[in-house]
């Protein structure tokens, strides 16, 4: 009997605790009745859902360092500009004026509202600003705002608030002095780094960026209503929005799921209007069956992947062995059979997106003759008789499948074109970034994505042999010198002119072989219309609508 | 019986203790730390940054500090999720594993007892072949496969479920059975061998003898023992489903504890690294503690306190 009694018990144990997990459900089924109870509405509803993958690190403009948390700020808040088809167009600043050095800016704010009704001011940009170069807010993106005058030395703890180049002259003036003349400043300022704050209410409540409610306000297109961490944000359109007469949606839901099979799932079966990027993924092996039914969307963003040559490992510090290497390499048959995204060869450094003729670039794709002249005068120069005399070069990469066929296939083309023995080498990213800082390695992948629509973001990787970027430790003195003199040039033709000799030099000495240009693949809703991409992979949904 | 308890839980504290040191030192180890990335921060930002979060003192001051905190369970704020300290993650993230996984659970011992003793009692004849080709199908479908195959059928062809995400009942029924088929199929050959067992032994022949019937036989005096090694594999198992799976989690964007367990470690994110191996520690060992004491009460042969430890 006692025995009875005891599995008797076990067992109301184990329901009782089933039970009291039952009760969270509650709240969240009687969220979706209201759901339902809006679709009837309107004919067509203007209701979006997304993906966007993972939970974003910070909703905080100064805080926010990864695309996710982007994605969903440029909904909810707008900078002084903003970008549309590709270029800056005025958003929260009215109008502007530019002093003849093109190093001071003055800013008219517009008669804007945050979304609680507070107007937006230009002293809510400058404590913004201020807020995210103040050291004692670690904010790691602080950086994104050292073009302004003083940013760095106050960030450095070198210079006082006071000192840096941002002010508000009155409630609806703004105006910003920077360290060197600019040209892309107004790109920057789309940037969400560079987005404002209600300085009210951040003065008070220093927490309010943490969670939805009535303390978090946002002066974009649309509010953020609910947040459930981990699981989805609810964004819905902004009614103290001062354009807000042209955005026609009324609700954003952004869902957290981090599995792009799931993902093109859930868009087949409605739940999603959208599937892949910017925000999500669409699996690799679903590419060719999408594209096949007409279902594919691609568009080139700003992005190259490349490998790394370390110019001070031997043997590759020897040019034309890095020609060799650069030249062997079949692009066409990795983008068409292994990225399978319509990736566009890259025989240049700067995306196609900025420096449109570099969808040529500045060599031939699998040159194999040219490869074989230059190993030939590399392993003289080197001392060497034969391809046979050099030892394996090993190749890293970080683990990834895609990166490891991508490896395997350059692996094969070196050795059949050349003969060079390469050996694979694969780490977990956060080891394998460490090595390639460190330069313990000799030829690694890295990808690299704009920041803003400017061929510098790619060029000033390699202007400085220690600049934290540069991993291949090569410097040239006259790439440097271009690179600076285009930061001051005034007359923006002259200075792209600039950078492309900059990266004629960067194409002729290689201490990077480009593989390929990023694209950026999706399948949407056919009735959605109006979103904005731009060429950074950056996705504005303020002029979104459903036909 | 308490004496035995308390004893355990001091056993407890220890492996805790020890597992808390080794995470941390490994975790230290590995190269790379929560502020590298693709884009390398500054180094006077980086350097700030490492003040700020104390990554800059000596390593034993550090680790003294940890402990102290873990003792007030205060696992201290997220290195990557601005905002939100490791807590928060946990409290949100527990009950949305806890739930899916009691439900997992309930199924894969319903179903799995079912089937083992269907097939013990049909011992070489259909209902047992079937039963056990479950079970070997079981064992050997990954969950993830099972999860996506689920998804396909009952979701995008049938309709019947929502492909993913966690809203209401109806969302959580495909992650539960995904999770709880390798378990189900795993429980069903326990509990059929062990039934098989209990069935060739004397006093089931009395029963018989007796001339009660082939079902209170079965339900008075076979299953309970036949259920032993079940409740054995039990501890490890809930300790593992009620904690979340990173694969099923994924799968069906599950927004549960079971995805911080990988990605803090990719995002080298120190503190919830810490703070969720700590709490998945204190429920295996919690678990297990269970388990044993349950052993006691259903077969009073073992004996706790005495020389013979259960397990």
């Amino acid at each position: 009997m006692k025995k009875r009694l005891s599995l008797l018990f076990s067992l109301m144990l184990v329901l009782s605790l089933f039970l009291a997990a039952c009760g969270g459900f509650d709240k969240k089924e009687s969220a979706d009745d209201t759901k339902k109870g809006e679709d009837k509405k309107a004919d067509v509803p203007q209701e979006l859902h997304i993906n966007i993958n993972t939970e974003p690190f910070s909703l905080h403009p100064g805080l926010a360092n990864d695309s996710t948390s982007g994605t969903v700020l440029r909904q909810t808040f707008e900078g002084l500009t903003v970008i549309k088809d590709g270029k800056p167009d005025l958003a929260a600043a009215e109008s502007y004026e530019v002093s003849d050095d093109l190093t001071t800016y003055t800013f008219k704010l517009r008669d804007a509202k945050w979304t609680n009704g507070d107007p937006v001011t230009a002293h809510d940009f400058e404590y913004a600003w201020k807020w995210a170069l103040d050291p004692k807010n670690q904010s790691q993106y602080a950086y994104q705002l050292y073009y302004i005058k003083n940013g760095q030395a106050f960030n450095e703890g070198k210079a006082k608030a006071e000192d840096v180049g941002v002010k508000a002259i009155d409630d609806k003036t703004l105006q910003v002095t920077l360290e060197n003349p600019t040209p892309y400043f107004l790109e920057l300022t789309a940037f969400y780094t560079y987005y404002p704050v209600n300085s009210k209410i951040a003065q008070q409540n220093p927490d309010w960026y943490k969670n939805a409610g009535d303390q978090y306000t946002s002066n974009g297109p649309f509010k953020m209503v609910s947040w459930e961490h981990n699981s989805k944000i609810v964004l819905e359109k902004n009614e103290n929005y001062w354009d807000a007469n042209n955005v026609k949606l009324t609700k954003i839901e952004m869902v957290m799921v981090n599995d792009p099979n799931t993902e093109l799932s859930m868009f087949n079966n409605g739940e999603l209007d959208w599937a892949g990027s910017p925000t999500g993924n669409l699996p690799t092996d679903a590419l060719p069956q999408l594209k096949q039914e007409g279902k594919l969307h691609v568009q080139p963003i700003a992005g190259t992947y490349w490998y790394k040559f370390n110019t001070e490992k031997a043997p590759l510090n020897n040019v034309n062995i890095r020609k060799a290497l650069t030249y062997a390499i079949d692009r066409k048959a990795i983008v068409e059979n292994i990225t399978k995204g319509e990736q566009v060869p890259a025989m240049a450094a700067v995306p196609p997106t900025m420096f449109p003729e570099n969808e040529k670039g500045y060599f031939k794709d699998n040159d194999v003759e040219k490869a074989k002249e230059h190993l030939q005068k590399g392993l003289e120069e080197l001392g060497l008789k034969d391809v046979k005399d050099l030892p394996p070069i090993t190749l890293s990469f970080n683990t990834s499948e895609a990166h490891a066929k991508i490896a395997q296939a350059i692996q094969d083309m070196w050795k059949k074109n050349l003969g060079i023995e390469v050996k694979l080498e694969n780490a977990e990213w956060n080891v394998y970034i460490d090595k390639l800082h460190s330069g313990d390695y000799q030829i690694g992948r890295m990808g690299w994505l704009g920041d803003f629509n400017d061929p510098i973001n790619f060029l000033e990787l390699y202007r400085d042999k220690k600049g934290g970027n540069n991993d291949t430790n090569w410097e040239n003195p006259k790439y440097k010198q271009l690179l600076i003199d285009s930061q001051k040039e005034k007359d923006s033709e002259k200075r792209l002119q600039m950078l492309k000799e900059a990266e004629a030099i960067l194409m002729d000495e290689l201490p990077i072989a480009p593989i390929y240009f990023y694209t950026q693949t999706w399948v949407q809703k056919d009735n959605l219309k109006g979103v904005e991409l731009s060429g950074l992979g950056d996705v504005q949904f303020k002029w979104a609508y459903f036909e | 019986m308490l004496r035995y308890i308390g004893r355990r839980l001091l056993y407890m504290l220890l492996s805790l203790f020890l597992i808390i040191t080794a995470t941390f030192f490994l975790m230290r180890a590995a190269p790379g730390g929560p502020f590298s990335g693709e884009k390398k921060l500054p180094p006077e930002i980086e350097k700030n940054l490492n003040e700020f979060y104390g990554l800059d003192r000596p390593w034993y001051e550090q680790y003294f500090d940890y402990l102290t905190s873990i003792a007030q369970w205060d696992f201290g704020p997220s290195f990557k999720y601005k905002g939100q300290t490791v807590n928060d993650l946990i409290n949100s993230g527990f009950p949305v594993s806890f739930f899916l996984g009691m439900e997992a659970l309930l199924i894969a011992v319903g179903m799995g007892v079912l089937l083992g003793i269907i097939a013990a009692l049909n011992h070489n004849k259909w209902q047992d072949y079937a039963a056990m080709i479950f079970a070997v199908l079981g064992i050997s479908v990954p969950s993830f496969i099972m999860a996506s195959l689920l998804q396909y059928v009952l979701a995008i062809k049938l309709g019947v479920f929502p492909v993913a995400r966690w809203e209401s009942f109806m969302h959580t029924i495909l992650p539960a059975i995904a999770l709880a088929t390798g378990p189900t199929a795993f429980i069903a050959r326990l509990t059929r061998s062990s039934m098989l067992e209990v069935l060739s032994n004397d006093y089931i022949r009395t029963a018989k003898a007796k001339g009660l019937s082939r079902m209170q036989i079965t339900v008075r005096h076979a299953i309970r023992n036949a259920l032993l090694p079940v409740v054995s594999y039990l501890g490890p198992l809930s300790a593992g489903v009620i904690t979340g799976s990173f694969v099923i989690e994924k799968i069906f964007g599950i927004p549960g504890l079971g995805s911080h367990f990988v990605l803090s470690i990719s995002n080298r994110d120190y503190t919830v690294i810490m703070g969720v191996t700590v709490f998945y520690s204190i429920i295996l060992l919690a678990a297990i503690l269970l388990v044993d004491i349950a052993y006691g009460l259903i077969d009073p042969r073992i004996k706790l306190a005495g020389g013979k430890k259960g397990e």
